[in-house]
């Protein structure tokens, strides 16, 4: 099945003996009916660590120039304000779109 | 002077009273949509004959690159222009951005046999081009991020500096791609080509990789973009980069370049509206900084 969000194929895994869809492009989950109420059962019933979710992609590697952090979106620019994050956000976007 | 006026008129010219909306307007390029019909005026000084080869290539290649309405261009006053129909552009809103389809196009771009007497990609000229203009603002040598940038670009190898050309195997190349350079045709859901030929033609294909490469080395473009970019390139047979392995001995010249493109403009534009470079800015000067030196 493909993401109704960003049409990236899904990919089906099983969290806590239930199937879920991970989208293989924005991450975004997906549940049929009752899956959520199944998993938060089963989760508040054991007391043992639940497998986490699949990370997708091993860590790509990265030129010896590239940023310190491999940082996501730049976020170790931030200091917690919403004003100067949505900025960042703004000014990337810009980049994304310029020649 | 600006040829918008004058390209509104042109494009009203059978009379119809509708306004046409401006998509662009900068001294390289004004862009304007009427309809399903979009006219761009390209930059002072285009070679006519050029770009009359890049035109025949989008003409040729309709499921990589939008096809021109008609193969000629037009001359209007001193500018050369050409027709196109309307695509719908990435949504900037939208952080969802097709990476998988530029992935594909550009592996088939690049796999494309090119048409005669096509001339060089233009990417390394407009970072040159980008560096020049470094250079002319005044007080940017007193700028503190504009000494790194000018150190990395001296140390990029001569053909990145567009003075020597470019190494290797020659391949059909975009030139200048960004996620402004895609629109899915028909609109509103076709799917999605490459546009603007301005900078299309014989070069590196690596170049075409490098502004998604530099945006990730730079801490800005998440690595799951870069990854589902890269993964999508090469399930595509891309050449610019080995099946399999460490692509950066590949893109490291090219996205150093378009990191020092896009921090030169950065300063400069910067420098000219007398403010301090923003955090996403200054990451691409710091990853210059961290650049090897001459």
């Amino acid at each position: 099945m493909h993401c109704p969000k960003c049409h990236a194929p899904m990919q089906t895994y099983n969290r806590s003996g239930v199937q879920i869809e991970q989208c293989g492009g924005c991450r975004g989950i997906f549940l049929d009916y009752g899956e959520l109420e199944t998993l938060t059962r089963l989760e508040s019933q054991w007391s043992r660590p639940v497998p986490p979710a699949p990370q997708g992609y091993p860590a790509p590697s990265a030129p010896a120039w590239g940023a310190p952090y491999g940082g996501h979106g730049g976020g170790h620019h931030e200091h917690g304000h919403h004003g100067h994050h949505d900025h960042h956000r703004r000014s990337f976007t810009h980049m994304l779109f310029s020649s | 002077m600006t040829i918008l006026p004058a390209l509104t008129a042109h494009v009203r010219a059978d009379g119809t009273p509708a306004a046409p909306t401006t998509l662009a307007d900068r001294p390289d390029a004004t862009v304007l949509r009427l309809g399903d019909t979009v006219v761009k005026a390209h930059a002072p000084g285009t070679d006519p004959a050029q770009l009359a080869r890049r035109l025949e290539t989008a003409a040729r290649l309709p499921g990589i690159l939008l096809p021109p309405l008609t193969p000629a261009t037009e001359v209007l006053r001193d500018r050369l222009i050409t027709s196109w129909p309307y695509g719908t552009p990435v949504d900037p809103g939208n952080p969802a951005a097709p990476w998988e389809s530029v992935a594909g196009l550009l592996a088939r771009l690049h796999h494309s046999t090119p048409g005669p007497a096509l001339p060089p990609m233009r990417g390394p000229a407009k970072a040159a081009r980008a560096v020049t203009r470094l250079r002319a603002v005044r007080h940017a040598r007193l700028h503190p991020g504009a000494r790194p940038v000018l150190d990395a670009w001296a140390a990029l190898p001569a053909w990145a500096r567009a003075e020597a050309p470019m190494p290797g195997p020659a391949a059909l190349c975009h030139g200048d791609l960004h996620l402004g350079q895609l629109v899915r045709h028909p609109a509103p859901d076709g799917p999605w080509l490459l546009i603007d030929v301005d900078d299309l033609g014989l070069g590196a294909p690596a170049w075409d990789l490098a502004r998604p490469a530099a945006w990730f080395a730079c801490g800005l473009l998440p690595p799951d973009d870069w990854t589902r970019f890269l993964t999508a390139y090469r399930a595509a047979d891309g050449p610019a980069v080995p099946a399999a392995g460490e692509p950066w001995p590949a893109l490291d010249v090219p996205a150093r370049a378009l990191t020092v493109q896009t921090a030169a403009l950065a300063i400069t534009k910067a420098a000219a509206a007398d403010r301090p470079l923003d955090t996403v800015e200054q990451a691409v000067v710091d990853a210059c900084a961290r650049m090897p030196a001459r």
